[in-house]
């Protein structure tokens, strides 16, 4: 299982480990495995630099099935793990995989400071809406009415959008894509690799036992053009199949509303602009749901601090040190001591 | 009157210096409100003692608030030193002085005063409100409590007030000065030179502070008031000869000061950077902030969102191929469980520093206590041994935290340190060692591609290869699934889960052959009657077993160190005498251990009070085993 000699240009095929996947037939994680393997060996990462970290759940298997290296920890756990390891090895590219349940309900702790601290962790959580390796109970993105085992006469828990959590945490990087999205995904890959400091990406991810088909109404090959919106920096946000749908802001409300151009007086000029370094604007759409809005794709924000954490923690060790190295012997005989013969 | 004169104790007679009085150790206890800087006092006049030569002990014994309500009995703090011409091995069964710096300090602790002893009392701080609010009905003074006491007092609020005024502080903290105009006074008593205190002044407040030059006055005033005052008719300076120490360098150093240098001394000799990662709590956290000022030795210190976050990331630091560590206290050891088990899983190194105290649950977060030894020892889910490493003074926390990482690095594995509250918090004169001293054990990561698998052990040690991320062409996955013993990877195969089971506990098994026999510290290693103990009961147990074999009872002092793995001669060494009394402060978690082992008839001293073992107790019990 271990690659004695790199060739110089990877494939997708050096970034799957030799273990069978053990995920349903037809569950979403296979998509975004292979959507992976690509990605990594497309932007030239080296296996060996590269780790895995994952809490439990059916996403937190995924480090197993990557030639990398890997720490499949505990529930909800990753981001924890994750932060002593770049603290220890700054130099890694660390991705986290978790799910809705690891990451929002017994991790949920860890992923606010992992984002609020920026330590510089890309961290995908597969969103499906409901806890699959346990079975099938609600999680915390459930809509309010879910039926599980759990809640035989439907969930009465009010849902968390993974992305609005995200933003309220200060994360400066947040995306949100579909696990079948091969080419969508890797750009959002690519670029939370890119961001210096944590980045988040919440990838829908279509359970297809527990809890097939919650998505369709954004994801099916029938409504996805008039269902989604693609964000772009710089670009108006439109969307539909004849690309005339678009979002626009009610200054009055500051709430967005979807407008037909050239229905109704409306022109271009009226459709929002995405500005991925703008904070409000990215609380106003990630927040947006069918049926009512597309469903928002993309990079919602990005806006890089100065520094990420473990450059912080860098800086101060750094000045420290400027001193000349410890010396323990030293250290022991400052202050009052005193002399026997 | 002579401070310490004690007819029963020493033969000395008033008015007599200490040095013919054939008296060689000294109990003074002060006791004050939390904000009165009590500690201070007593930290400074313990530095002051050990500079003078004198073997001594310190007990700090402080409330959970911070700052309780002004006078009430539930803030009062207090430090106790034991100090002396012999060694000094306890903070004392009873002080022989107890300075009161309120009605409240003297209601707390007046009761533990020895007969004849002497009592020093802020009068200023006697107002009627005050005497009501310490819970005495009548003035303590004048209605025969203190009658078994000398009693000297004086108004120490208004001389602090007098001196520091003139320099321009506020009344408030002109006040505040009565502490280092108390340590003045105590450092008359006993002769001691005031120069450190004069630097740590300088050095706290800077030479050119109001509040500096107030208390820099208070502290010689203090010392100017014993010298001239009609004091010196009655009290007697006593002058302690000094202890005829092993030659070296020595300072006082508490137990987190060792602990967190032994932590730094061990890393350096595996040759590991080290991460630590702690989430605040009483009494853990000096650790974190002696290390958090040591990042030039390599130290990265993570203050986490939680004990679970902090032993989390420890583990990612050590996957990362550094030392991680963890430092906390029960409760926080009860958040770190499931992760520790991860730990055992994965087998990676990890250092867990336990500062016990007082429980279950938050109980007494201030007191000392030994009560996490089953947590220690089993407190995990399924069958998840680790070593158990118990310090038994400040200074061998040094030494037991260089163990802990010695055996963590070598077998991969969490090690977890038992110390306490009063460990953590006491001070002693310790002999400092020199790092060359210390021989190296140098940690070899895994580079070799060949036949290499994450699970493939050291055929001797049975520790797996660490293979840290960033080295070619050994890119593996580890985690808390059951492992093939053979590839490392997820298997669920039943004979797979037996061996791996096996396999990790004979690890841990076979470390007693990597430890050192268990010794006898006092006594012969056979005999009528064995006191083990283990930890902080070290000093008491110790005291008492010599006393009585002094008087010529065959008694012995046995100190567990390593918990767990347990010596491999301790069951025979046991066995050697016809009884064995276990002394612990929990309600007999040694004791089981050792019955359930070796399956002898051990008797249990056990006390759970937050307060430390006395000698008396020990001797006591010592006497009912061997008269019965």
């Amino acid at each position: 299982m271990n690659v004695t000699v790199q060739p110089d240009k990877l494939t997708a095929k050096d970034f799957a480990s030799d273990q069978e996947v053990r995920w349903c037939p037809g569950c979403g994680d296979y998509a975004i495995l292979k959507s992976m393997h690509k990605s990594l060996a497309d932007m030239g990462a080296r296996p060996e630099n590269t780790v895995f970290v994952s809490g439990i759940g059916c996403s937190s298997r995924f480090p197993y099935y990557m030639a990398t290296y890997g720490f499949h920890t505990i529930h909800g756990r990753a981001p924890a793990v994750a932060t002593g390891l770049k603290l220890a090895r700054p130099e890694l590219d660390v991705w986290i995989v978790t799910g809705d349940g690891d990451a929002l309900s017994i991790g949920a702790n860890h992923l606010f400071h992992a984002l609020r601290r920026n330590v510089d962790l890309n961290i995908l959580l597969f969103n499906n809406e409901v806890y699959g390796l346990t079975k099938g109970q609600f999680s915390p993105t459930s809509r309010v009415g879910q039926k599980s085992p759990s809640t035989p006469m439907g969930s009465i828990d009010s849902p968390a959008d993974p992305c609005t959590f995200a933003l309220g945490c200060n994360a400066r990087f947040i995306a949100r894509g579909i696990d079948i999205q091969a080419k969508e995904l890797s750009v959002l890959f690519a670029r939370a690799r890119d961001h210096k400091g944590a980045s988040f990406v919440e990838i829908i991810q279509n359970c297809i036992v527990y809890n097939d088909a919650v998505f369709a109404d954004f994801t099916d090959k029938d409504v996805a053009a008039e269902m989604q919106l693609h964000v772009k920096h710089g670009q108006p946000m439109l969307y539909g199949k004849a690309g005339n749908k678009g979002l626009r802001l009610d200054t009055q409300t500051l709430k967005i509303e979807t407008v037909t151009v050239g229905e109704n007086g409306v022109t271009a000029k009226d459709i929002l602009v995405h500005d991925e370094k703008n904070r409000t604007l990215a609380g106003l759409i990630a927040a947006l749901r069918p049926p009512s809005f597309p469903e928002v794709l993309g990079v919602i924000y990005c806006d890089p601090a100065a520094t990420s954490y473990e450059a912080a923690v860098a800086t101060q060790e750094a000045q420290a040190k400027s001193k000349g190295p410890g010396d323990l012997d030293k250290l022991m005989r400052a202050g009052n001591t005193w002399s026997v013969t | 009157m002579n401070l310490q004169a004690d007819a029963s104790r020493g033969g000395a007679t008033p008015g007599t210096d200490v040095s013919k009085s054939g008296l060689d150790a000294i109990v003074v206890r002060f006791a004050g409100d939390s904000g009165d800087g009590v500690q201070l006092l007593g930290n400074q006049f313990s530095q002051e003692t050990a500079l003078a030569g004198n073997s001594l002990a310190t007990f700090p014994d402080f409330p959970a608030e911070i700052r309780a309500p002004t006078g009430t009995t539930y803030g009062v703090s207090a430090f106790q030193i034991n100090f002396g011409s012999r060694v000094i091995k306890t903070a004392g069964d009873q002080p022989d002085v107890l300075v009161a710096l309120n009605p409240a300090a003297l209601m707390v602790n007046y009761k533990m005063l020895r007969k004849g002893g002497l009592v020093i009392l802020d009068s200023g701080a006697f107002k009627d409100r005050d005497i009501k609010r310490a819970g005495f009905n009548v003035d303590p003074r004048t209605d025969g409590t203190l009658k078994e006491f000398r009693v000297l007092e004086i108004d120490i609020s208004a001389q602090a007030l007098e001196i520091a005024k003139p320099f321009g502080v506020s009344q408030k903290e002109a006040l505040r000065t009565k502490n280092i105009w108390t340590l003045g006074l105590v450092s008359w008593m006993y002769d001691r030179e005031m120069a450190s205190t004069m630097e740590y002044i300088a050095r706290k407040f800077g030479a050119e502070d109001p509040i500096g030059k107030a208390n820099l006055a208070a502290l010689k005033a203090g010392h100017a008031y014993g010298e001239t005052h009609e004091l010196s008719g009655d009290v007697v300076p006593v002058s302690m000869p000094a202890v005829k120490f092993e030659p070296g360098t020595y300072r006082l150093v508490s137990g987190a000061e060792a602990l967190a240098w032994g932590l730094a001394a061990g890393a350096n000799l595996a040759g590991l950077e080290m991460v630590l990662s702690s989430y605040p709590i009483t009494p853990s956290s000096p650790i974190l902030h002696i290390l958090a000022r040591l990042k030039q030795f390599g130290i990265t210190t993570f203050q986490a969102e939680d004990e679970i976050a902090a032993c989390c990331a420890a583990i990612g630091a050590s996957f990362g191929g550094k030392l991680g560590v963890t430092a906390s206290s029960g409760p926080g050891i009860a958040l770190k469980t499931e992760a520790i088990g991860l730990a055992i899983s994965t087998e990676l190194p990890l250092v867990i520093v336990n500062t016990q105290r007082a429980g279950p649950s938050t109980g007494l977060p201030t007191k000392t206590e030994q009560s996490d030894l089953f947590i220690a020892v089993f407190g995990r889910n399924a069958d998840a041994p680790i070593p158990v490493i118990a310090s038994h003074s400040p200074g061998d926390c040094f030494d037991v935290a260089i163990e802990a990482v010695r055996l963590a690095t070598k077998y991969m594995t969490p090690v977890m340190i038992l110390s306490d509250g009063y460990i953590a918090n006491a001070a002693e004169p310790w002999l400092i060692p020199s790092m060359k001293n210390y021989t190296p054990f140098k940690v070899q990561f895994r580079t070799e591609t060949e036949g290499f698998h994450p699970y493939v052990r050291d055929p001797k040690t049975l520790a797996r290869a660490w293979a840290v991320p960033g080295t070619p062409g050994l890119m593996h996955r580890i985690g808390g699934i059951e492992k093939d013993y053979n590839s490392g990877n997820i298997s669920y195969e039943p004979a797979n889960h037996q061996k791996m089971t096996d396999t990790r506990f004979a690890k841990i098994n076979n470390i007693a052959d990597d430890i050192p026999e268990q010794g006898v510290e006092v006594g012969n290693a056979k005999g009528k009657l064995a006191v083990v103990g283990w930890g902080s009961t070290f000093g008491p147990i110790n005291r008492a077993v010599t006393n009585m074999r002094d008087k010529g009872f065959d008694v012995s002092h046995i100190h567990i160190r390593h918990i767990w793995p347990l010596p491999r001669n301790l069951g025979q060494l046991l066995k050697s005498f016809d009884k064995v009394l276990v002394a612990e402060m929990n309600q007999g978690q040694m004791l089981t251990l050792l019955k359930g082992q070796y399956l002898i008839d051990a008797k249990g001293l056990l006390k759970v009070s937050g307060q430390p073992l006395k000698i008396e107790e020990v001797t006591n019990a010592i006497r009912a085993q061997l008269e019965s």
